[in-house]
């Protein structure tokens, strides 16, 4: 530890901290344009300056090592002056064009120039003018602002691994792009734009929509996909405009996928807004009250056995389990939320959750990936193995499809054979998981959605037990989702009943009434054609086509909702804007209609409907918060090992942007689909 | 500098490195431990822009080069045009037999560089830097500080230095490389290195010391 005084305060800080960090600590604020504390340390834009005692000159303090003893003053008349000088120079060529910039109010050079800018410029040379980059459809460029910070580009060669940005040319001639005019090809691209410290990156579709003092900011739980980032909803009125990340360290850090950024007009188009009736082959407007008739006209008679209901991927706990209460009531125990046939064992927890943690990726020394795309099914979790890569080049090993995962990553083989292979110890690469202390095997959906999935899990869990992966210290078995709604339905117990029927079979005419909510990701033409369907969502997606009844319901950011991502952490969002024209609230839908049919559901408001969940399953209780355990039992799920087929394992997710109805109903989404995924599909072919 | 992406010329579709190239360019690579052959980027542009001289009398780096260059070091391709960008020793478009590099920093500049340009304008017939003359002969660039400024203004043409120029001598100097004579690298006054001009001006009495002190002095503590 050294003892720094910073203005007067005494602080200790670890060897090795960098001058601001002291000065932080001290509770003092350092501008800075190029310092980012999770990207390396550049030290370009001095605009950190403070004095230390006996320097002679002003010092960069963001680049500059703490020493024991040190005195540091940061209001004095030499930082105060140095940083004035900073920014004169930094405004030589920065345009005046902060009324249509739209980064203006909230750009940091605007803020620092009021602390330390002039009123008027001594300079009467033309600026310089470089032209704008086309990085594709994602992030604007207006590059005669960039202030050459290279945030974006460390970024992108750091984080996202991606490294496609750089700083050619040299002096006044300098520019940030990609040289060759190309689209960024990162799915974490949209970080940049946060990053930039300047108006140069901006959101292309958000391009001159809103003023940030003009939003609401609302803090969200993201959907698209099951790691359950942290994210504020900017809204103005009706209109959700756009979503940035929230920093949690635990799970997305301070960063956010481009399909969980983007995605927000998909929210105003294909919008179910009225309930819908099926007449005579044709679906037609309804009010609330025929929708519901006609469901209830419907049940009559029908025994509980004959109905079902799915769940989606999207789906928040309140509903589902409102759902799940409302089947109970009709008599059914025929329940999934698996649509695509994962063969998930909802027996025990620690059978269906990344049970290392998304922190805890942060501790792994070995890494095997079994079906699974990390970069296109959790993009910022895949930062964070490749973060742990970065740091201890630990071995990582794929068996699976072969896929640039932007680190090294050894192809074991695309089948199960080499699960087979490492667990009789014949595969070159099973003495690397046996070294390793805390081994992580990584089980993909792709791998799981096969008939053999169940042999897959279990093999995948003797994979773990073999190599010491599962100890009181250390729980290396790990399920990598893609549905944000799964973990949380699992908790809940969304799956069949003691004889209740599973997805599969209730497909195929096996059920007269099912009951979607929010399920589109199969295809309905294998529901039989004698069921009656009720869809239960809100976008006019799959599942809505074939329904026989259409409850409009509500978007994950139109109602507050309680989500369990893959680690088993429980986190709520909130309501940012109100569900459109006449739906509503989904766990409303559910109860309303219990009262039709006289199986009023026993909650009224949503504090009742979370008791009941914290009832149903007390790990509602933990919001936040996620205890790690280690492996208790080491007996794994059921299925036999053995009986893995030889089939090679496929991709869960072969179009990042579009995975469910939200990102299909938005134009954003389609044209990234374009860009980036049809050409390699088309390669593919 | 007026490097483009192929806006106004045309871009090889692929370059390969030649036996010649392969061979001078192993030699580097060998020099750096395994993982870092990216510190070999420099002279792998060098050998590049050595080849395209040869082949096709134009030393300039295609962008294929730069591509072939970053496959072979492993780097990123972006970090190759980084560094080729960053440094007025390469082309990135084709430029004339002779690539005339101007140094206008201040020791040249107050030495008169202003003439030196203005003669190398003249003769070429090149209005702007970065351009190349009508009939493909010269390239003008303008650089900074070539580091020899002891015998300022100076001009670089292709690997070589030309120094103590003036309008007149940089006239001579072209008429010379135009008819394909280029005269010996060095000051083009005749002096030897950076001695001074007109002779030695200390030391003089050179022949008068004797044999050097057999004995080395004790150094200083
Ligand atoms: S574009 Fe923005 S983030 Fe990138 S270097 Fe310029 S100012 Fe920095
Ligand atoms: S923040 Fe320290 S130099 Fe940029
Ligand atoms: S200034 Fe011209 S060589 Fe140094």
């Amino acid at each position: 530890m050294a003892k720094v005084t910073v203005d007067g305060i005494e602080v200790e800080v670890p060897n090795g901290s960098t001058v601001l960090q002291a000065c932080e600590a001290a509770g003092k604020e350092i501008p800075r344009f190029c310092y980012h504390e999770r990207l390396s340390i550049a030290g370009n834009c001095r605009m950190c300056l403070v004095e230390i005692e006996r320097a002679p000159k002003p010092v960069s303090s963001c680049s500059f090592p703490v020493a024991d003893n040190m005195v540091v003053k940061t209001d004095s008349p030499m930082v105060r002056n140095g940083r004035r000088g900073v920014m004169e120079f930094l405004l030589i060529n920065h345009p005046l064009d902060c009324p249509i910039c739209d980064q203006g109010g909230e750009c940091d050079l605007q803020d620092q120039a009021l602390g330390y800018g002039m009123d008027h410029s001594r300079y009467k040379e033309n600026k310089r003018a470089v032209k704008d980059k086309d990085l594709g459809p994602l992030v604007k460029t207006v590059m005669t602002r960039c202030i050459q910070c290279t945030r974006c580009i460390r970024f992108v060669s750091e984080v996202a691994g991606v490294p496609d940005l750089g700083a050619t040319s040299r002096g006044e001639n300098m520019e940030v792009g990609t040289y060759v005019e190309r689209a960024l090809g990162s799915e974490l691209s949209g970080n940049i734009i946060d990053l930039c410290p300047v108006g140069a990156l901006t959101s292309k579709p958000y391009a001159f929509t809103a003023r940030p003092w003009e939003l609401k900011k609302t803090d969200g739980i993201d959907v698209l996909d099951a790691v359950g980032t942290n994210i504020r909803i900017d809204s103005r009125g009706p209109e959700v405009l756009r979503i940035l990340p929230r920093i949690n360290n635990d799970v997305n850090e301070e960063w956010l996928g481009d399909k969980s950024r983007f995605f927000v007009d998909g929210l105003k188009r294909r919008r179910l807004d009225r309930p819908w009736v099926r007449r005579d082959g044709r679906l037609v407007p309804a009010s609330w009250a025929e929708a519901f008739a006609t469901i209830a006209q419907r049940l009559q008679g029908v025994p509980g056995e004959r109905i079902g209901a799915v769940a989606g991927d999207l789906c928040d706990a309140e509903s589902m389990l409102a759902l799940k209460d409302l089947m109970a009531a009709l008599g059914s125990a025929n329940l999934d939320c698996r649509q695509d046939g994962a063969r998930l064992d909802a027996s025990r927890r620690d059978f269906y959750l990344f049970n290392s943690s998304i922190a805890g990726i942060e501790e792994a020394d070995a890494l095997l990936l079994v079906g699974s795309n990390p970069r296109h099914e959790a993009p910022v979790l895949n930062a964070r193995i490749r973060k742990q890569w970065l740091h201890t080049n630990m071995p990582l090993g794929v068996i699976g499809p072969a896929a640039d995962l932007t680190y090294a990553a050894t192809t074991l083989g695309d089948g199960p054979g080499a699960i087979s292979a490492l667990l009789d110890g014949s595969h070159s690469f099973a003495p690397m998981l046996r070294d390793a202390k805390k081994p992580m095997i990584v089980v993909g959906q792709g791998a799981l959605r096969r008939p053999d999935g169940a042999a897959v899990l279990a093999a995948c869990w003797k994979l773990a037990a073999a190599f010491g992966g599962l100890s009181a210290g250390w729980h290396g078995f790990n399920v990598l989702h893609t549905a944000a709604a799964r973990v949380g339905a699992l908790d809940l117990g969304f799956v069949p009943g003691p004889g209740g029927r599973g997805f599969e079979s209730m497909l195929g005419g096996r059920v007269d009434v099912l009951w979607l909510l929010g399920a589109d990701e199969f295809d309905t033409a294998r529901i039989g054609a004698d069921t009656f369907v009720v869809y239960q969502g809100h976008h006019g997606d799959r599942g809505a086509a074939r329904a026989d009844v259409i409850l409009p319901g509500a978007a994950f950011t139109e109602k507050p909702g309680t989500y369990v991502n893959m680690e088993g952490r429980v986190q709520r969002g909130l309501l940012a804007v109100y569900p459109p024209g006449q739906a509503r609230e989904d766990w409303r839908i559910v109860r309303a209609f219990s009262e039709v049919i006289g199986r009023t559901l026993p909650y009224n408001d949503l504090p009742a409907l979370r008791k009941r969940l914290e009832q149903a399953n007390p790990v509602f209780a933990r919001v936040g918060f996620l205890p790690r355990f280690g492996a208790g039992d080491e007996s794994g799920p059921a299925g036999d090992p053995t009986a893995m087929s030889a089939a090679p394992l496929a991709p869960a997710v072969t179009n990042y942007y579009q995975t469910d109805a939200i990102t299909r109903a938005s134009p954003t989404m389609a044209a990234c689909t374009e860009i980036y995924v049809a050409p390699t599909l088309q390669a593919a072919e | 500098m007026a490097e483009e992406n192929g806006a106004d010329f045309e871009q090889p579709a692929s370059f390969a490195f030649d036996a010649e190239s392969r061979a001078e360019l192993d030699r580097h690579i060998a020099k750096y431990p395994t993982g870092k052959q990216a510190s070999a980027v420099l002279p792998a542009l060098y050998i590049v822009q050595r080849q395209m001289k040869r082949d096709t009398g134009s030393a300039w780096v295609p962008r294929a080069a730069m591509d072939e260059v970053a496959r072979l070091l492993g780097m990123p391709p972006i970090r190759v045009y980084e560094v080729a960008t960053f440094y007025t020793m390469f082309a990135l478009r084709p430029i004339g037999t002779w690539h005339l590099q101007v140094c206008t920093t201040t020791p040249c500049w107050l030495r008169g560089s202003d003439d030196v340009t203005a003669a190398c304008r003249k003769f070429t017939g090149i209005a702007g830097w970065g351009e190349t003359s009508a009939d493909g002969v010269f390239t003008m660039t303008e650089v900074e500080c070539l580091g020899a400024c002891v015998n300022a203004p100076v001009v670089q043409v292709n690997d070589d230095l030309y120094e103590d120029l003036d309008a007149e001598r940089t006239t001579g100097l072209l008429e010379a490389l135009k008819r394909g004579e280029p005269p010996k690298p060095g000051s083009m006054t005749g002096r030897q290195t950076s001695a001074p001009e007109g002779g030695p001006t200390t030391l003089t009495t050179l022949d008068n010391l004797g044999p050097p002190n057999p004995e080395p002095a004790t150094p200083a503590e």
